[in-house]
C-alpha cells in the first residue's frame, strides 16, 4: 500500500468532537500514516506482527497498523466513548481490531507477546508525567519496538529516562513532525497551535525470548 | 475479543499472585473469518500458553484443539487450520472475563472487555 493511499483511508475516520480531561488530541492521518509507514518499511515492525495501540482514542494508529498488514491489533483506551468511535471506525474500514477498555497503568499482561507498541500518548501537560507513564508500560510490554510521539521540547529528558530507567536499549528520534492542536479545550488560549513533536523509536532491552511465562504487572517504575 | 487477546491478559488486581488465565463466562460467541497466515501461526505458537488456550476455546464451544501441542504439529495443515480458527476467528462478543483468584468479573460487551479497576483494586 502506498503512503498516499494509507493517508487517504485514515482520513475517512471520524475523530473526536467532544474531548474530556484526558488530553485527547486525535492523531491525524498525516502523522499516523507516516508513523506506521516508517515502522513497516524501514523496520518491518508491522506486517504479520502483534501490534498494540496504547491510548488508541478513535483508533487511527491501530487502523493504520491493520491496513499495513499487522496480523493482530489491539487498541487500548480508558474512555468508552473513544472506544465506541474506534469500533465504528474499524467497522467502516472492515478491519478486525481488538479493543480493550483499561487504564494503561493497570492492565496486566502475561508476558512480552506484543511485538510492537504504537502510541500517541498524552503530552503530560495537564496531568504531569502521563507521557512517561505510557512509555514505561510500553517498554515492558513490547518485545520488538515502541513508536511514540513526544514534544520536541522534552527530547533530552525522554532519551535520558528511557535509557536509564525504562529498560530501553536504544532510543532514537526518527523525525520531527508538526502536530496541529486545535482549540479543543477551554484552557487553550489560541485558536490553533502547532506543536513540534518527535517520532521516537525505542527498542526494549533483553527480549524475553520465546515461550516465556513471565508474569508482568504493569505499572510505573 | 479473540482468544489470542485472552491469552495475553492477566488480572492486575492488587494482591493477586497469579492472575492468568482469566476464566471466561460466555454469553455470545461470534465467528469472524480471517485469512490464513501460516507464517504468523508458526511465529506465535511458542508464545501461546497452550493449556489456557485450549481450555478457553472449549469454553467458547470449540473442543477440536489437542490438549497438548509441540512444534512438530506446525507441519500439519490440519493442526494449523484448527489453531488458526481457535486463536483468531472466535470472538467473545458478550460475557465476562473472571479473575482466577478473586472471582471479580470484567464484563465483555460488543467484544470489548472492560478492564478498568476500582480504586481499591489498584
Amino acid at each position: 500500500m502506498k503512503l498516499k493511499q494509507l493517508e487517504g483511508l485514515l482520513g475517512e475516520l471520524q475523530q473526536f468532537s467532544n474531548p474530556k480531561e484526558l488530553e485527547q488530541y486525535p492523531t491525524g492521518p498525516h502523522i499516523a500514516s507516516r508513523m506506521l509507514f516508517t515502522a513497516e518499511n524501514s523496520f518491518e515492525d508491522v506486517s504479520n506482527k502483534v501490534v498494540a495501540d496504547f491510548g488508541c482514542g478513535c483508533g487511527t494508529l491501530g487502523a493504520a497498523a491493520a491496513l499495513l498488514g499487522a496480523e493482530h491489533v489491539m487498541g487500548i483506551d480508558i474512555d468508552s466513548q473513544s472506544l465506541e468511535l474506534a469500533s465504528l471506525n474499524a467497522e467502516d474500514l472492515e478491519l478486525d481490531i481488538n479493543f480493550i477498555q483499561s487504564d494503561i497503568k493497570n492492565l496486566g499482561w502475561r508476558g512480552q507477546i506484543v511485538d510492537t507498541v504504537v502510541m500517541n500518548p498524552p503530552f503530560g501537560t495537564r496531568k504531569k508525567g502521563a507521557d512517561m507513564d505510557f512509555l514505561c508500560v510500553a517498554l515492558k510490554v513490547a518485545s520488538q519496538a515502541v513508536y511514540s510521539l513526544h514534544k520536541t521540547s522534552t527530547r533530552d529528558h525522554i532519551k535520558r529516562v528511557a535509557l536509564r530507567d525504562l529498560n530501553a536499549s536504544s532510543a532514537e528520534v526518527l523525525c520531527e513532525l508538526r502536530f496541529d492542536v486545535p482549540q479543543l479545550y477551554k484552557f487553550h488560549k489560541k485558536k490553533e497551535v502547532d506543536i513540534a513533536v518527535d517520532l521516537w523509536r525505542f527498542v526494549p532491552k533483553g527480549n524475553q525470548g520465546k515461550g516465556t511465562e513471565h508474569h508482568l504487572k504493569s505499572g510505573t517504575s | 475479543m479473540r482468544l489470542l487477546t485472552h491469552n495475553m491478559l492477566s488480572s492486575n488486581i492488587k494482591g493477586v499472585a497469579n492472575g492468568f488465565p482469566f476464566r471466561i463466562d460466555v454469553e455470545k460467541v461470534v465467528e469472524k473469518k480471517v485469512d490464513f497466515n501460516a507464517g504468523f501461526l508458526r511465529n506465535i505458537f511458542p508464545k501461546v500458553e497452550w493449556k489456557a488456550f485450549v481450555d478457553a476455546a472449549r469454553t467458547m464451544g470449540y473442543p477440536e484443539l489437542p490438549e497438548e501441542a509441540d512444534s512438530s504439529l506446525l507441519d500439519s495443515d490440519e493442526f494449523l487450520t484448527k489453531f488458526h480458527h481457535g486463536l483468531l476467528e472466535l470472538h467473545l462478543e458478550e460475557g465476562a472475563l473472571i479473575c482466577p483468584e478473586t472471582g471479580r468479573r470484567f464484563p465483555v460487551n460488543k467484544g470489548i472487555p472492560n478492564m478498568l479497576l476500582h480504586e481499591d483494586e489498584v
